[in-house]
């Protein structure tokens, strides 16, 4: 049924953080990024986290993705502890990561061709499907530099699809598309997503966003970030837009904003910082 | 709707349009053919305002005017002469130019990826740097047997250090999402050398060919000029000039310079046409 879960149907993609720390610097320049984050998120699910801006997703990303290690903790994915990058974690970036030099179609082929596990008359006919599903089979001859923003971004959906990842892992990857590409893209997103079960680590700063998307809502605070709380999110598949609309969207925005208001107002904080007397400034004059 | 389906046509029928048609309405030929054209004709006028007015004009009334120029292009076309300087000239900064680039972009892509490396070698290279090539003609004259090769090395000297800097600076500013994108893909560092690295760095690598080009040039024309003439190391286009000047022919030292020009145009056009056949990425619109 499912592309990725086979025949066997049992979703996989398990995500198992345990008190992951992370911080970077010398002694005397030390920053905590992440104080403690433990979650446990079960496979076939689309997980959206959330935080304040700055506050250490893409650090995040990067130790679940494998490019860089925690400094204590564990993440594991199925119960294997993740030591390094593979081809079952795939990232979407929050800037475009398509390669400049090749065309839509060979960005695509990039990895099969790299592993040589897929070839040929296969590879083609694989790529062929991947470009009608994110609606590029037009463009698969033109460079990135060719396609809008929305196209690169369906263009590295697909360039990830291929290696028919396990989990995606997906950083702001709609941030600086205008808001009626990006609302399409998240239906395109959540279609594919429905269509396909595959795990999801979506990172957002964008609250609507999220709801529309996920099975499940983190909420981080601000740095060092910790996990402030989960909402299940709790509305019916398949979802249409207006479902934002609804009282019990509206519920979850409220709860998940209040937390991330209160966040935000912390790196105000701290007394006397310039920030907070800049704040105060423009208080008292209005 | 039918605004869309009228330019669309539009831009069919642009491309239909016979060779002719389109040099005539080049209109960026054409006004740079006719500011040429005017120049020529200050020139002309400037030069021979004495002949005509009976007093010099200051500076561009030394200069010979164009049609003299042309007639001692003309007188030197048939010689062997203009053509072996031509030809030494050339020979000499591609010999330099490709060495440099030979050696460079490895170096450059060396001290790129490797942190040792670099930290080993960057300090010593960033001190030669700032020696300008002209400062190495004594000593390189001393240490190297021929004068022919004490050219050769300032030459490749001048093209080198700009070459590596481009090069070392393209490849660090490697987005590094490309490389763990590909290292997700299961690329290994070989893989990520030749599939990331070095295509990314292609930019910086024409970049460094064009500038390097240049100055290459400039110090093969200026050692032509130093060595002088006769035995061996001698000829070229330079010493074409500094041998009109010792022979007092104003209107060939300006075919000579023309002749220079000339040449760095066909050098730079040739650069820019490589860079575009080896980037189509970069030639989209
Ligand atoms: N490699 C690094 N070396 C030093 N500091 C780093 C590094 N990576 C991240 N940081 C620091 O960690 C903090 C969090 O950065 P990160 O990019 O993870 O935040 P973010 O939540 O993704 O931000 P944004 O909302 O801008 O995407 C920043 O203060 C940054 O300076
Ligand atoms: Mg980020």
């Amino acid at each position: 049924m499912s592309e990725i879960n086979g025949a066997s149907g049992r979703a996989s993609g398990a995500i198992v953080m345990d008190g992951v720390r992370k911080g970077y610097g010398e002694d005397w320049s030390w920053q905590q990024v992440i104080e403690s984050v433990s979650l446990d998120l079960p496979p076939g699910q689309f997980t959206a986290v959330v935080g304040p801006s700055g506050c250490g997703k893409t650090t995040l990303v990067n130790l679940l993705a494998g490019f860089e290690r925690a400094d204590e903790g564990s993440i594991a994915v199925d119960g294997r502890i993740v030591s390094g990058t593979s081809r079952d974690r795939m990232v979407v970036f929050q800037e475009s990561a398509l390669m400049p030099w090749l065309t839509t179609y060979q960005n695509v082929a990039f990895g099969p061709k790299l592993r040589g596990d897929m070839r040929g008359a296969a590879l083609d006919r694989e790529i062929d499907r991947l470009l009608n599903k994110v609606g590029l089979a037009e463009f698969k001859d033109k460079f990135p530099l060719q396609l809008s923003g929305g196209m690169q971004r369906r263009a590295e959906l697909a360039r990830a699809m291929i290696n028919s990842p396990s989990i995606m892992i997906m950083d702001e990857p709609f941030r600086g598309l205008d808001a009626m590409t990006r609302e399409l893209m998240q239906e395109f997103l959540l279609r594919l997503f429905e269509e396909t079960g595959r795990t999801h680590f979506f990172v957002t700063s964008e609250i609507e966003e999220a709801i529309f998307l996920a099975d499940r809502l983190v909420v981080l605070s601000n740095r060092p970030v910790t996990v402030r709380t989960v909402i299940d999110i709790e509305l019916p598949r398949p979802r249409e837009f207006h479902l934002l609309s609804t009282p019990e969207a509206y519920d979850y925005k409220r709860e998940a904003l209040e937390i991330l208001h209160e966040e935000a107002m912390k790196s105000f904080g701290g007394g006397g910082s310039v920030q907070n007397e800049l704040v105060e400034a423009i208080a008292r004059r209005g | 709707m039918t605004a869309v389906s009228d330019m669309v046509q539009g831009a069919g029928v642009v491309r239909k349009r016979t060779r002719l048609q389109r040099l005539k309405d080049n209109r960026k030929l054409w006004r740079g053919i006719a500011a040429v054209v005017i120049a020529l004709v200050f020139w002309e006028v400037g030069s021979r305002w004495d002949q005509w007015f009976g007093f010099t004009l200051p500076f561009i009334g030394l200069i010979p005017p164009p049609t003299d120029v042309a007639v001692a292009w003309m007188s030197v076309l048939p010689q062997p002469g203009y053509w072996e300087s031509w030809y030494l000239s050339f020979k000499r900064v591609l010999a330099g130019f490709l060495v440099a680039q030979l050696v460079g972009i490895p170096l450059g892509l060396a001290l790129a990826v490797n942190r040792y490396f670099r930290e080993f070698f960057f300090p010593v290279f960033e001190i030669l740097r700032p020696i300008p090539p002209l400062a190495w003609v004594p000593a390189s004259l001393i240490f190297w047997p021929t004068n022919e090769m004490s050219i050769a090395f300032v030459t490749f000297l001048g093209a080198f250090f700009t070459i590596v800097i481009n090069v070392l600076g393209g490849a660090r500013t490697i987005d590094i999402s490309l490389l763990r994108a590909a290292q997700s893909m299961g690329a290994t560092q070989w893989d990520m050398f030749w599939k990331i690295v070095l295509p990314g760095t292609l930019p910086s690598i024409f970049t460094g060919a064009a500038v390097g080009m240049g100055i290459t040039w400039e110090v093969v024309l200026a050692a032509e000029m130093i060595s002088g003439g006769g035995t061996q190391g001698g000829g070229g286009l330079g010493f074409f000039i500094w041998n009109s000047y010792m022979g007092g022919s104003l209107p060939h030292i300006v075919v000579g310079m023309i002749s220079i020009g000339i040449a760095g145009y066909v050098s730079s056009s040739a650069i820019r046409w490589l860079g575009d056949w080896a980037m189509p990425w970069r030639r989209l619109f």
